[in-house]
């Protein structure tokens, strides 16, 4: 199959990867800066789609995570005052966490269309029920406050890249986690499963654990995007929960295939880009670009742009 | 005389009108060699089936050393020690072989599979090689399954299974698919490998060569039934079953 291009050592690819990032962000106009802030936080949901992929399963509602870590984090923001993004994402954590360790269990008995259709439902059930709750500001949703770095409360450019840092270090850290499970006794369990569950089943493990705990893991991805974007915009509203956004974190996916964490957040990028300036030149005809775009890249690299980013190791024709 | 390892007890199971299991009774002595004969629809993948955990009996026990396993699912009859093989070999298309023999033995292991550990850890790899070794497979280890050949696809399919500490194994026609000059070849890997790790071998089996080579006794299948339980000979030249299995009546 394929093996990654970068180091083999995961902690030294790591630290590589947040030097080149950190490098960018301090060369980056502040325009660029939000842009790579928001493609990153989004790329973290992305990621989570990726983790389900493997498993062979597509979330098409991935926008429940992403709402629900932007709305913990907004709220707690509101009503106690907390501003720190670490303690923010902290809670997106803990209230993705708990909303998947709820639902995984019961969802990782359904495949395919099934599995789709009903993470579509549980995300638009979040959304119809935030969209009637005025507490919670209904459709407006709620502002959120800038945020705060340990006790330091940078303005203009400085929080913007402070945010930015913060993003990097997080998908950064995050992705080395999900790089560690890819790579794992589990991790190659998981693309097993999406071959042959059966044949899992009677090696002795428990298909069904592992595709709760790849959804645990896709939403608590999920959860700190939406802190992060939430922080980032400044605003918090139900259409973090709704099916087009859920969309967007599935075209990324399979724009940026399953084999290279790197591509994910690249893909992300490539989605931010290509929606910013579709809809400066383009803005009633957006969308239509993008299928375009998706459309060449899925007959080109049917495998994802990560199949770019990842060496295939072909095996050697018949002699 | 060794200790009974797997016992069945009547069991029944029909599949709306068809019978495929009519009080199926075997006690397998522990490290016995038997095989399964019958032509086709007979119940003889249904038997494995029942005893894997993957048809539930309507009516009957099935007792691995003892322990009741009758309401068991594949998984925990796996982790008790009964294998077994698929008469299409069960493999992981998209990923190699050396990788499909990965997955096997990470989760074979003694302790569970980790979400650290890495699965190609140069030990891991040396133990999966190793294993292919032992069926003569290896140069084949970076094929992904479509580029196998039938024979290498059973043996795999054979080799995945036997990882742990097998206890029983059930080989479902081990050699069909293979051409008649490779059978005996095959035979004779997989007999060596499963002898190196003891276990009690049944397998299901069309060529009664093999059979009259290979095992100590033989289950005849008629319509769900055992219509003979014994040492091949005597078996083979049943008139019975000459005449509804084998169709050679001398
Ligand atoms: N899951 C099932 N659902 C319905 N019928 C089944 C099922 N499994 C088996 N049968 C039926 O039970 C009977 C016995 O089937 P079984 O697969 O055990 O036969 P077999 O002896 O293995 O035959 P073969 O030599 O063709 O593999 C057949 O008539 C088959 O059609
Ligand atoms: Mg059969």
């Amino acid at each position: 199959m394929t093996e990654f291009i970068f180091p083999r050592s995961i902690p030294l690819a790591c630290a590589l990867a947040l030097a080149v990032l950190v490098v960018v962000g301090l060369i980056l106009p502040d325009w660029a800066m939000f842009l790579a802030t928001m493609a990153f936080s989004k790329g973290m949901v992305a990621l989570g789609v990726v983790c389900l992929m493997r498993s062979g399963l597509v979330s098409f509602g991935q926008g429940l995570y992403y709402c629900i870590g932007a709305y913990a984090s907004g709220l707690m923001a509101t009503w106690i005052g907390i501003s720190d993004i670490f303690l923010m994402s902290l809670l997106g954590i803990i209230a993705s966490g708990i909303v998947a360790v709820i639902f995984g269990p019961l969802l990782a008995t359904y495949r395919g269309i099934f599995f789709a259709m009903l993470t579509l439902s549980l995300s638009m059930i979040l959304y119809g029920t935030l969209s009637k709750m005025s507490v919670l500001g209904g459709t407006d949703g709620l502002n959120v406050s800038a945020p705060t770095f340990l006790g330091y409360h940078p303005e203009g450019r400085a929080l913007g890249l402070s945010l930015y840092m913060f993003t990097c270090a997080v998908i950064v850290v995050y992705g080395g986690l999900v790089r560690t499970l890819f790579d794992s006794e589990r991790g190659l369990i998981s693309l097993a499963i999406r071959d042959n569950e059966l044949r899992v089943e009677y090696l002795g493990t428990s298909v069904r654990t592992e595709i709760a705990v790849t959804y645990i893991v896709a939403a608590i991805a999920g959860g700190i995007g939406g802190v992060i974007s939430g922080a980032a915009i400044g605003h918090v509203d139900p259409e973090y929960a709704y099916w087009t956004t859920s969309g967007e974190f599935v075209f990324v996916a399979i724009l940026s295939g399953y084999f290279s964490i790197p591509a994910v957040f690249l893909g992300s990028v490539v989605l931010e880009i290509v929606r910013s300036f579709s809809n400066l030149y383009f803005p009633n005809t957006w969308q239509m670009s993008l299928g375009i775009f998706l459309l060449i890249v899925i007959l080109l690299f049917p495998k994802g742009l990560g199949s770019l980013l990842s060496r295939s190791k072909k095996p050697e024709k018949k002699q | 005389m060794s200790a009974t390892i797997l016992t069945t007890e009547n069991l029944n199971k029909s599949f709306g009108a068809v019978t495929a299991a009519r009080e199926v009774s075997v006690a397998v002595p522990d490290g016995a060699v038997w095989s399964m004969i019958g032509s086709n629809g007979a119940g003889k993948t249904t038997f494995v089936n029942m005893v894997t955990g993957y048809i539930k009996p309507d009516t009957g026990r099935i007792l691995f050393n003892g322990t009741d396993i009758t309401k068991m699912s594949p998984r925990q009859i796996t982790r008790l020690g009964i294998r077994r093989s698929f008469q299409i070999p069960q493999l992981c298309a998209e990923l190699t072989m050396l990788e499909n023999m990965l997955v096997s033995l990470s989760i074979n292991r003694k302790h569970k599979p980790s979400y650290k550990r890495s699965a190609r850890r140069p030990s891991q790899v040396d133990e999966a090689m190793d294993t292919l070794k032992r069926f003569r497979i290896e140069n084949y280890h970076d094929r992904l399954m479509s580029e196998l050949p039938a024979g290498v696809r059973k043996l795999l399919d054979i080799a995945m299974a036997i990882s742990g500490t097998p206890r029983v194994m059930l080989l479902d026609e081990p050699t069909s698919g293979v051409a008649a000059e490779e059978k005996f070849p095959l035979m004779d890997l997989v007999m060596e490998a499963l002898s190196k790790s003891n276990v009690t071998v049944m397998f299901v089996e069309h060529d009664m060569d093999i059979i009259t080579r290979y095992s100590e006794r033989v289950l005849a299948f008629y319509d769900g039934e055992i219509i003979a339980n014994d040492a091949p000979d005597q078996v083979l030249s049943d008139k019975i079953v000459q005449q509804y299995i084998t169709g050679t009546t001398k």
